[in-house]
């Protein structure tokens, strides 16, 4: 059963989280809330621990120590797919697309319910981005990378997620299709929480309310997406943004 | 026609066309007679290697566990079949071909449920608690397999035992002097059912896409909602199922049963499986009847070669296509 956000809560809460990934020790007591009035952008250089974080939130990688609040539940403890069930979208990195379905079945293998809710979700999903009826019986592995992110993005709202943790959208991809992205994902955020994993900074200025820099698997830094727009020094010490370069 | 389509047609056309030419090639060295009846006895073959291989690729493409209890589960279903046949003997010998396709039905039906069964056990005891580790898998699933074979020696005995043939089933057709076994065609039947069934389920329902989005990325299906570990469950008891119903009908072929009959037939079906690429139905289909026919080719033309041709196109595919003919995408 999929939650109403509750527009002045704290959708998900991250309290000192830990992850290993072997015997990696990425997460390191990682904490940070997603509100639901609010787009949260995860930043930071690679390897500070942006995708573990989404990764352990979904339960793909467990937490070994710390607490993961959903909607006031913990769920560091279920797994990925109990996690999904409970209203939780997930766009990773690579996509995540099924290359050797098509377009129909990859969103078919999405949809947990084939009713009159979900087949209106799939519409409203396929007016966002109409490329994907075009290539409806088209293979997925055929598809541009923009048009792969599109599906990766449209099977994880076509649930009615409250929750849609997206990570990189705007990794290879033109800046015409960027902007195309952020459209989507302003759209998206009027009726779900997103949590944006994102290195490119256009993006996540565009869509971000708030911000966390992540360093070394620790929340070195948060804020209004505003303050860190406006704050050059804080963007070259952890984002190596210069001011020639913004 | 879009330029990719037209690609992808001349090579099927390709494909198929060096297909035809390789099965006519023994034609040079046989008599065409004789090599209808060898082209039948290999489709039968080939047929009876699918239903075990396909299990194994399944498994191993969704889950990536190395099953070598496969083998134990086909040399299970094989002696459930036998017991069926045994207390329903007067069906298996009686004159009537309805009595004896009703017998063999419920003895694949007796030996497909038993051992599925089998298989969830296997999956939920052993299995599970080695996901991951190949090199586990192996000592487990090896482990598991002397344990199954020690019990059928329990259940049935140490010795072998001749395998009953429903009364129909038994002896040849003769048309315009071609011998074709009758037992034979029944197994390629089965074998084209069994094909079109498991198409039809994962390419139709939605729960055989999941299957198909499951060998691609497991990670993803989870992270959609579904529950992989009672999906995983699922396949591996319809791989000991397949793996029972290759195991009956091999037993029928051969006339015979034992108990480590599995291990025999296992490496056919890990050659048939590296040949047609993991993860695919259509690949094991697809390498199992160039196992069949070329066994049974090799063996009527050069009978020192037979065990050796096998071998030797499994090599010579993992060089050319290390992945096998149709690797599911992974």
């Amino acid at each position: 059963m999929v939650e109403e956000p509750n527009l002045t809560e704290t959708i998900l809460k991250v309290e000192d989280a830990h992850t290993f990934i072997g015997h990696h020790h990425i997460l390191q007591g990682l904490s940070f809330e997603a509100r639901a009035d609010a787009v949260t952008v995860l930043i930071g250089r690679n390897g500070a621990g942006k995708s573990t974080t989404l990764k352990t939130v979904m339960g793909l990688l467990p937490a070994s120590q710390g607490k993961i609040l959903y909607n006031g539940h913990e769920i560091q403890k279920k797994r990925p797919y109990e996690i999904a069930r409970m209203g939780i979208g997930f766009v990773p990195e690579d996509m995540g697309i099924f290359a050797s379905l098509t377009v129909e079945e990859n969103m078919r293998v999405a949809m947990l319910r084939e009713d009159k809710l979900t087949a209106g979700w799939l519409e409203q999903t396929l007016e966002m981005f109409p490329d994907l009826g075009k290539f409806w019986h088209s293979l997925a592995g055929n598809l541009s990378g923009g048009q792969k992110q599109m599906l990766a993005i449209a099977r994880a709202i076509v649930n009615e997620s409250s929750l849609l943790l997206i990570d990189e959208p705007s990794k290879g991809l033109a800046p015409i299709v960027v902007d195309a992205l952020i459209e989507a994902i302003n759209q998206i955020k009027k009726h779900s929480v997103v949590v944006l994993v994102e290195q490119n900074f256009y993006m996540a200025s565009c869509v971000g309310d708030h911000f966390y820099i992540l360093d070394d698997g620790i929340v070195v830094h948060s804020g209004n997406m505003q303050d860190l727009v406006d704050d050059d020094e804080l963007k070259s010490r952890y984002l190596g943004i210069s001011k020639a370069g913004n | 026609m879009s330029k990719t389509e037209t690609r992808r047609w001349n090579q099927e056309l390709t494909i198929i066309a060096g297909a035809v030419i390789l099965l006519m090639l023994p034609l040079l060295g046989i008599p065409f007679k004789t090599y209808l009846t060898l082209t039948i006895a290999g489709l039968a073959m080939g047929m009876l290697l699918f239903l075990i291989s396909s299990g194994v690729s399944i498994i191993f493409g969704l889950m990536d566990v190395l099953n070598f209890a496969h083998g134990a589960l086909f040399a299970w279903g094989a002696y459930v079949g036998f017991s069926v046949f045994g207390w329903l003997r007067e069906w298996v010998e009686a004159d009537s071909v309805l009595q004896n396709f009703g017998v063999f039905l419920v003895a694949i039906l007796a030996a497909m449920a038993a051992v599925a069964v089998l298989g969830i056990i296997l999956e939920r005891v052993i299995v599970r608690r080695v996901y991951g580790n190949h090199l586990f898998q192996i000592l487990i699933t090896f482990g598991a397999t002397i344990v199954l074979v020690e019990l059928i020696r329990v259940f049935w005995g140490p010795n072998d035992e001749v395998m009953t043939v429903p009364l129909t089933f038994r002896g040849n057709w003769d048309i315009f002097d071609i011998i074709i076994a009758r037992y034979r065609v029944i197994c390629i039947f089965i074998g084209i059912v069994v094909y079109a069934v498991i198409q039809l389920i994962l390419k139709k329902t939605k729960l055989g896409t999941i299957v198909r989005a499951g060998v691609e990325n497991r990670e993803m299906v989870q992270a959609m909602g579904h529950n992989i570990f009672l999906l995983f469950t699922g396949v591996f008891a319809v791989g000991a199922a397949l793996a029972a119903l290759g195991g009956l009908s091999m037993s029928i072929f051969s006339l015979q049963v034992y108990p480590d009959m599995g291990s025999t037939y296992l490496l056919f079906a890990f050659i048939v499986v590296i040949i047609g690429g993991l993860g695919s139905v259509t690949g094991s289909l697809v390498g199992a009847l160039i196992v069949g026919l070329s066994y049974n080719y090799v063996a009527y033309l050069v009978p020192w070669a037979a065990a050796g041709v096998n071998i030797l196109i499994m090599i010579i595919i993992l060089l050319i296509r290390p992945t096998g003919l149709f690797a599911a995408g992974k």
